[in-house]
């Protein structure tokens, strides 16, 4: 009697099976997960801490907080950022003073890591949330953050 | 001249002409149908995977196919190197023309048959085995051992699935006494052969379906492509137009499969109770609506279950559908015999 | 490479028949990344498999040793990515235990309810990958809808799906986003009421059942010999969890069982593997209503130097027992790094019990067995 008890006991499963999937199909109209990509840039929104690439926020005076410290080229594993920097007297004080000339930041040798924006102790850098960064030239990769003519922002030490 | 003349008479007189018009306008209308079954089955696929399908290319996505088609048409034809050149290109037209010749049978209507042959589901049978070849052939000239075993499995799985297709049938000839279709379908004026026949009816179907899913190598019996197995299995080394009618084949197959059982069980183009019996032409609809119920069917199967193992293949045929066959035909003579058929 | 011996041999019939050779990647669905097989076959019965590696080494070991131990930790990403979480989770406890470091106890629970979620995340994106292999199409996406849940409270928190590295020597890298814990509660119900629908899609389909059941037959004393772990060991009755055995971060505080069974097979691997599911939902549901309040990270030195000596800690990832082995000289670089991954010991089974099944049963073993190739070749 095994043989039409395993006959039974089968057809059963695959009807339970089907009910599953014929559950989905019914309620195909709700329950569909995917994303329509390119057509929902406008309502897409990425989380606030998601990594997309490092960037260097400027105010309106163009100025941002990096003193240069090399703090973030220390951290990063992988020696995407490259940081040139030199020497200039302080107006103010007349002291000289460690400033960058440029922050240069390798986004085609970025894993991503975070390392860099926790190790920054002024909060010069920090993660920008775009992730669509394909580019045809990998030079294009090559970012340089700090932007022409900033300056580091006045009482900002390191 | 004479004779030219006489050549062109045999032509018209004989209907030649008149055939390769009605030829042309099946092939035309079954090369859009395999078209849109594929962009069908994508939709259904979709929407028990929680996915919303093709929906760029044209409303809805309607032109999606065609314009896979054209990509298809447009691409090169690639192959091995030492493939049995004369073979590797034979085997896609086996897989094809049979499957369009099956088409030539059926009636969609009272009147819309192009072929009323008295052996009808004999010739369909017969003509479904010979698909097979094209894809044996395709596999063993690929020279390509992926290929090669796909090949051997589709051998394999038509062998023993043949058996059940043409025992199912059977079964339900002895019902209807003809082999022609459209006698079939008179038959069935008093009641689907499915409610006629009862139980072995039931059960022939159940075996029919399980047996024609096998027969049109989809899942769960896709062990000739097994994708997670054999890469592409049988057609790995064809590439364009000639993949394109393989592709093609197994959707027209499978429209086949589903279009003898909608003739053979239930009724082909006659209305439920006869509620259209006024409109001819709503035949056509209520065979197509069948059709494609059925059609829904094996594609609530395919992306359901997962694949059998062919070893296993081969146990469900031979030691459970064969069986069950062959007592539900005697089963179903008894009924016959004892006049045991509801009649509505 | 030595390619496998083709002796053509007489059957009783005197019909010739050849044993064939056939290459399985590294281009191919069934081996999940890079991994090349090289099968011996009989028609369509397996003589023989050896796995061919080496087509995604990328020295990490070797790159540890250029790199401070706060680097480590994101390479370790990209051994098992499916359970990076862990992953990281192993070097921050070596580094700590090096250090002598006591990290709070917020600290704990928090890495001890991601870890689990990360479980839970690989063994659904196996699950539906399991159900690729042997050919249902369709749980590929259930799996991955209750993933990407798991994936988007991940992104919130840490900042990448992946990829994560939020684990660092000393803590977390940040707090928790403030929506952790609900958005954790809201998938908890939901994913307990998605398991049984597993159940009846795959692990009861009769097709399924024959397609795995008895299926790569692993023994006990071979799930030993060969030096396996996780649910693959834990389904030959081998009972090897490091959780239990060698509790870590907030695990010594939770009650769960280990998940065991005897049968071996490519079934008892998918059983365990479910019902580790539940059980990771149950160690979440413990922590996530008290996670204790205090910092997330304790503060370290910005060049951490390891005491001299050699430095061994163990953890249970998704596939088994991780292991993060350093050598330190007392300098901020390691002298040695070497990983103890569970992907390789658990590869190196396949040809033992995958022989003498058919094709679609080495797809299914590969499968169960639930190899990450990165995590093989390193």
């Amino acid at each position: 009697m095994g043989y039409f008890s395993n006959i039974y006991h089968g057809i059963g499963t695959l009807l339970t099976g089907m009910r599953v999937t014929g559950k989905y199909f019914l309620n195909a109209r709700k329950g569909a997960i995917t994303q329509q990509y390119p057509d929902n840039r406008d309502t897409l929104k990425m989380f606030e801490r998601f990594r997309g690439e490092v960037v260097m926020p400027h105010d309106e005076n163009n100025e941002h907080s990096c003193t240069g410290c090399q703090k973030c080229e220390l951290a990063c594993p992988n020696g995407s950022i490259e940081i040139i920097w030199d020497r200039v007297i302080d107006p103010e004080t007349g002291k000289k003073k460690k400033a960058i000339d440029q922050h240069i930041y390798h986004f085609g040798m970025c894993t991503q890591c975070g390392l860099c924006v926790d190790a920054c102790p002024s909060d010069a850098i920090k993660w920008a949330q775009n992730f669509e960064n394909s580019v045809y030239d990998r030079t294009q990769l090559t970012r340089i953050l700090n932007k022409p003519g900033s300056k580091v922002r006045a009482g900002v030490e390191e | 001249m004479n004779s030219i003349s006489n050549i062109i008479d045999w032509f018209i007189n004989t209907g030649v002409l008149n055939m390769a018009m009605i030829a042309l306008i099946y092939l035309t209308v079954f090369a859009v149908l395999g078209l849109f079954l594929v962009l069908l089955e994508r939709k259904v696929a979709a929407w028990f995977q929680l996915r919303i399908g093709p929906n760029r290319v044209g409303y809805l996505g309607l032109f999606q196919t065609i314009a896979d088609a054209l990509k298809l048409v447009s691409k090169e034809l690639t192959g091995t190197v030492k493939a049995d050149k004369f073979l590797y290109n034979l085997a896609p037209y086996f897989v094809i023309v049979t499957s369009l010749m099956a088409l030539a049978v059926f009636p969609f209507t009272k009147d819309l048959q192009a072929f009323d042959i008295n052996i009808g589901i004999f010739f369909l049978i017969a003509i479904s085995s010979i698909g097979v070849i094209g894809i044996l052939l395709g596999g063993w000239s690929s020279n390509n051992k992926f290929a090669l075993i796909g090949a051997m499995r589709s051998g394999v799985q038509t062998v023993s699935y043949e058996l059940s297709v043409g025992l199912s049938l059977l079964t339900m000839v002895i019902l209807t006494g003809s082999l022609q279709l459209s006698e079939i379908i008179e038959v069935q004026k008093s009641g689907w052969l499915i409610v006629q026949g009862h139980i072995p009816a039931i059960i022939a179907f159940m075996i029919y379906m399980i047996s024609g899913t096998a027969e049109t190598n989809r899942a769960p019996f896709d062990m000739v492509e097994a994708e997670s197995e054999l890469g592409a299995g049988y057609h790995t080394e064809y590439s364009g137009m000639k993949f394109a009618y393989f592709f093609l084949a197994e959707f027209i197959n499978m429209f086949i499969i589903a279009a003898i059982a909608t003739t053979i069980f239930f009724g082909g183009w006659l209305s439920p109770f006869g509620i259209t019996d006024s409109l001819p032409w709503m035949g056509l609809l209520w065979f197509l609506a069948k059709t494609f119920v059925l059609v829904f069917l094996m594609m609530w199967f395919r992306w359901t279950f997962p694949r059998l193992r062919v070893d296993q293949l081969l146990t469900l045929e031979w030691k459970y559908l064969l069986p069950i066959n062959l007592v539900n035909l005697v089963l179903m003579a008894v009924i016959v015999w004892l006049n045991l058929t509801i009649q509505i | 490479m030595e390619t496998a011996t083709l002796e053509p041999t007489i059957t009783k019939k005197g019909f010739k028949s050849e044993e064939y050779f056939i290459n399985m990647g590294p281009q191919h669905p069934a081996t999940h990344g890079v991994l090349r097989l090289l099968l011996t076959i009989d028609g369509e019965v397996i003589k023989k498999v050896e796995p061919d590696l080496g087509y995604i080494h990328r020295s990490i070991e070797k790159m540890c040793e250029s790199n401070s131990y706060q680097q480590i930790v994101h390479l370790t990403d990209r051994l098992d990515y499916l359970s990076s979480h862990i992953n990281n989770e192993a070097v921050c406890l070596c580094v700590e235990n090096a250090l002598e470091l006591e990290v709070p106890e917020r600290v704990k629970v928090i890495r001890t309810i991601l870890g689990e979620l990360t479980r839970i995340a690989s063994h659904t994106l196996w699950w539906g990958v399991l159900g690729m292999d042997v050919g249902a199409l369709t749980s590929y996406f259930y799996g991955f809808r209750d993933r990407e849940m798991i994936n988007d409270i991940f992104e919130e928190t840490c900042g990448a799906r992946l990829t994560m590295n939020y684990n660092i020597p000393g803590g977390l890298m940040e707090d928790i986003h403030p929506n952790f814990v609900k958005r954790v509660k809201e998938f908890i119900p939901h994913f307990r009421s998605k398991l049984p629908e597993y159940d009846r899609l795959l692990t009861g389909n009769i097709i399924f059942q024959k397609r795995t059941k008895g299926v790569g037959v692993l023994t006990k004393e071979d799930a030993i010999n060969f030096g396996a772990s996780g649910p693959v060991a834990r389904a030959s009755g081998h009972s090897c969890d490091v959780r239990k055995y060698h509790p870590y971060s907030a695990l010594d505080k939770v009650n769960f069982t280990e998940i065991l069974d005897t049968a071996g097979d490519s079934f008892a691997r998918y059983r365990v593997r479910i019902a580790e599911m539940w059980e990771s939902l149950d160690i979440i549901e413990q922590l996530i209503d008290n996670i204790p309040d205090g910092d997330h990270k304790v503060a370290t030195n910005a060049v951490i130097k390891l005491p001299k000596g050699d430095f061994y800690q163990k953890v249970e990832t998704a596939r088994g027992e991780f292991g993060v082995y350093i050598i330190s000289t007392g300098t901020k670089n390691p002298y040695r790094v070497k990983f103890r991954s569970p992907g390789l010991s658990n590869l190196s089974l396949l040809n033992h019990i995958a022989v003498g099944g058919k094709i679609g049963d080495l797809v299914a073993t590969m499968a169960t067995i639930d190899i990450v190739v990165p995590d093989i070749d390193r």
